[in-house]
């Protein structure tokens, strides 16, 4: 039952993230990001990460991506038309990347699988508070304050113009 | 086995069939409420009192032209209401509405009247799914390719993403306070003490900052006057849904009505003490499931009455001063509600 259900959900992530890419019109775009964005939330819930889940969900497909869909909209871009191959090495370029990915993937996973599977079961939302607040308080920490500065900086970016 | 998942699928028929038939009654509500509140006497021509209203006018939107205009984006078009239907029906499942006690029926447990009791993230999956209901009004703004409809799908977004901020601000303060994200905890925590022996133990007396900004941040979730403006008739026509017609018009109707319910729901779940009242403690099995519904139910009815209530009596927002409510007003208030109840807890002035 899980593993039929995970195999449906990898297969929609795939596709969607597939058309994430590929597809010529930008809120398609976007919009099969969040069905991707939604189906990792999916794997997430089925390994018995629910709050993980639902933070996905909630961050990513909830707020982020609303934002992508706004400026998209916003700026109104039109469906791009078919660029044709203006650089043909790039075709070469990209199939061997994607064979370097494919292997290092192939490679994770490997390692996944020879590693020891996981004692106690991490993500609940209080295991996941526990760790935040303790093990890891300082890089938590740390990165809010990296966000801090971003959003700091983006303003004086703008005001900068003005 | 067997009769857990026939358990299972009755609690879902009957949420599903309750929170329906709800969205009829609300209508009814609605039009009579608003001609009550105008001194005029509303529909009062079908069936008693006008009750049947509602069966008439779906069935009116049944058989009412279905058109699709012809400059729309066709797969969004169509996407954008099955999406706000959907997620205005997904979100209802974490609520508690009763207690099922000890009651068995098949040899079953009915256990609390919840539709997914051990989802232990409970109110987060309501924050997330309803999250999503703003891509059904972006779509359907964005897709019908009309500019009306255009500024109400971007009006909503931005609204909805300022308002998210601080609704989940205040439902934080309830979870600090009851320790627990699942829903059924959240209540239970509530109920069966009093302080000073008669003000039951609800969130609302400790916590009347973090309610009102809630209530408040509810109200503009769900698109409802004073701040429709994805809507806004005046300005807008209708807004994102100017370009949708029969029954695709009445499914964001629909699913505004469910949110509405859902909304209702969340605010006596949070703030009110959910399904229990003073003195259920002489009571157990069926009385107990009964009367845990019939408080439920009544203060349900209290809420959905003020949706109606304050959409007929106050005049919409402009949409500066929406902005300004939600970020200067709204947000400092959940912040400080937050750490009026981390102090009062560390203190323990609340348990």
């Amino acid at each position: 039952m899980g593993t039929a259900v995970f195999y449906l959900v990898a297969a929609v992530g795939v596709v969607s993230a597939i058309a994430a890419m590929a597809h010529r019109n930008p809120v398609v775009n976007v919009l099969s990001l969040v069905v991707t964005l939604f189906s990792i939330a999916v794997s997430y819930a089925l390994l018995g990460a629910e709050f993980l889940a639902a933070a996905q969900i909630l961050v990513y497909a909830g707020a982020i991506l609303v934002l992508f869909l706004f400026v998209v909209m916003l700026l109104g871009a039109p469906a791009e038309p078919d660029a044709g191959e203006s650089r043909p090495f790039q075709r070469t370029a990209g199939l061997a990347l994607a064979a370097l990915a494919a292997a290092g993937g192939a490679a994770v996973v490997a390692a996944i699988h020879a590693a020891a599977p996981a004692g106690a079961l991490r993500g609940t939302a209080q295991a996941l508070g526990v760790m935040l607040t303790g093990e890891y308080l300082f890089a938590f920490e740390f990165i809010s304050v990296l966000l801090l500065a971003a959003l700091v900086g983006a303003l004086v970016l703008v005001k900068r113009k003005h | 086995m067997w009769a857990e998942i026939i358990v299972s699928a009755a609690k879902v028929l009957v949420i599903a069939g309750t929170v329906l038939t709800l969205v009829a009654v609300m209508e009814w509500v609605e039009r009579r409420g608003a001609a009550f509140i105008q001194d005029r006497l509303g529909p009062n021509r079908v069936g008693p009192l006008g009750l049947f209203q509602p069966l008439v006018d779906a069935v009116k939107l049944l058989f009412k032209e279905d058109l699709t205009p012809a400059n729309v984006s066709r797969g969004l078009y169509l996407l954008a209401p099955m999406i706000s239907v959907t997620v205005a029906l997904m979100t209802f499942i974490v609520i508690p509405f009763g207690a099922g006690g000890d009651i068995t029926i098949f040899g079953a447990r009915l256990g609390g009247l919840i539709v997914a009791p051990d989802l232990g993230v409970g109110v987060l999956w309501l924050l997330a799914v309803g999250s999503l209901g703003v891509y059904g009004i972006v779509l359907a703004g964005w897709s019908s390719n009309n500019k009306y409809s255009l500024l109400g799908g971007l009006r909503s977004s931005a609204q909805l993403i300022s308002y998210e901020l601080s609704m989940t601000l205040a439902v934080l303060g309830v979870l600090m306070a009851s320790g627990s994200l699942n829903l059924e905890q959240v209540v239970a925590r509530q109920g069966g003490q009093f302080w000073l022996g008669a003000i039951p133990q609800w969130n609302v007396v400790p916590q009347m900052i973090g309610c009102v900004v809630f209530v408040v941040a509810v109200f503009a979730e769900t698109n409802r006057l004073p701040f429709d403006l994805a809507e806004a008739e005046t300005e807008l026509v209708a807004g994102y849904h100017v370009e949708y017609s029969s029954m695709k018009f009445a499914a964001f109707l629909m699913s505004e009505y469910m949110n509405m319910v859902t909304a209702s729901a969340l605010i006596v779940t949070l703030f009110f003490g959910g399904w229990t009242f003073p003195g259920m403690g002489r009571f157990s099995g069926w009385p107990l499931l009964v009367l845990s519904l019939l408080s439920f139910g009544i203060k349900l009815a209290f809420f959905l009455w003020l949706f109606v209530w304050v959409r007929w009596s106050l005049p919409r927002f402009r949409y500066d001063q929406l902005m300004r409510l939600g970020w200067k007003g709204l947000l400092p208030l959940a912040t400080l509600n937050l750490v009026w109840v981390g102090v009062a807890m560390t203190m323990g002035w609340i348990r």
